[in-house]
């Protein structure tokens, strides 16, 4: 790719991507805008934040179009949902605890319960948490 | 004036404010000087001729080396285009850059295909193929092409193989995302004719009333 187009589209995407790694424990802040409720004194669309909290089993894509699956599962139903990295509805990544895998596809865990569905944690050294995104990522 | 030279840089994405994913093609349009007119009187028709895009000089040339000077340019331009257009007040040597783009507008853009070689009837005109297996041997054979001894001769525009692409495409009313006057560089929406790198023409496009009424989507 011509490093025309990535000077472009480095002013297209977020300036300030999130870090964490596939096997990570994360919580996902997704925005979501309902329309306002009949007779609402302010007409304006509602917006929240929701929070999608599970581990990272893939990330996948280049540039603008990256994307990440992360999976939980709820009342013994595993469900994943791909986020792309740069949607403006994905205001933030925090991640909860780091996972020691071994693979960059956790896709494994689909066929796993209870306990083999369990990830290592990675212990993080504490030169590297400034990294850590639940600390502080607007220092860099 | 409402038309410029560019080329095409390359595709990428931008997002919405509301999540959507756009696909962008990113068009170079460096600032376009006019190099000539063309008038009713002298020439027997109206246009402005523009040029664009830089040239080692020893590749241009003499004569149209003296007629870029004339027009009042330091270095020669590399595409030169005639557009057809009512000239007004515009006059040799006077330039023009992406600003005469504004976001939300819409424009077309002229290109040439990228080259597909000679390509069979399948590729070429969307024939169907025939069945592959049964011992058929005809997979991707045209068929017939005529009739019997009367006509006795191939009926005229009979699509065939033939050599496919590099023509003039134009593509009407794709949406103006951003103008960036600064690096000259303009982001539409959708996939615009052409291999990257290759030259486009881009004009404000009259297609855009009908357009903006269904919405401006």
């Amino acid at each position: 790719m011509s490093t025309k187009l990535q000077s472009v589209e480095a002013n297209l995407g977020k300036s300030q991507i999130p870090e964490f790694k596939v096997g990570d424990h994360v919580s996902v802040g997704v925005l979501i805008r309902e329309p306002a409720p009949k007779g609402a004194k302010n007409k304006e669309d509602r917006e929240r934040i929701q929070n999608f909290i599970g581990d990272v089993i893939a990330m996948g894509g280049t540039n603008l179009g990256r994307s990440f699956t992360v999976r939980r599962v709820v009342q013994g139903e595993g469900v994943e949902r791909v986020f792309p990295l740069h949607s403006p509805l994905v205001t933030e990544v925090k991640v909860i605890r780091h996972g020691k895998v071994r693979r960059a596809k956790l896709y494994d865990l689909r066929d796993k319960s209870g306990k083999a569905a369990r990830i290592k944690e990675r212990t993080v050294r504490k030169s590297d948490k400034t990294s850590k995104p639940s600390k502080d990522t607007k220092a860099e | 004036m409402n038309t410029l030279l560019g080329t095409k840089r390359g595709m990428t994405q931008l997002w919405r404010e509301n999540g959507t994913r756009v696909p962008v093609t990113v068009l170079d349009v460096a600032q376009n000087t006019v190099t000539g007119i063309r008038t009713l009187e002298k020439d027997g028709y109206e246009a402005v001729q523009i040029g664009s895009g830089a040239i080692r000089p020893f590749l241009v040339s003499k004569p149209r080396l003296g007629q870029f000077q004339k027009a009042g340019l330091e270095s020669p331009v590399r595409h030169v285009r005639e557009v057809r257009c009512e000239v007004g007040d515009v006059e040799v040597g006077a330039a023009f850059n992406v600003d005469l783009f504004e976001v939300g507008g819409f424009v077309d853009v002229v290109g040439s295909s990228k080259g597909k070689g000679f390509a069979g009837t399948i590729k070429r005109h969307g024939f169907a193929r025939g069945p592959v297996t049964h011992g058929s041997q005809n997979v991707r054979r045209p068929g017939s092409i005529g009739m019997c001894k009367y006509p006795g001769r191939v009926i005229r525009g009979k699509r065939m193989a033939g050599r496919m692409g590099n023509e003039r495409v134009t593509v009407k009313g794709l949406e103006i995302l951003a103008v960036d006057a600064e690096n000259g560089q303009l982001l539409v929406k959708g996939p615009v004719p052409g291999a990257n790198g290759g030259l486009v023409l881009v004009r404000s496009s009259n297609l855009v009333q009908t357009k903006s009424k269904k919405g401006g989507k």
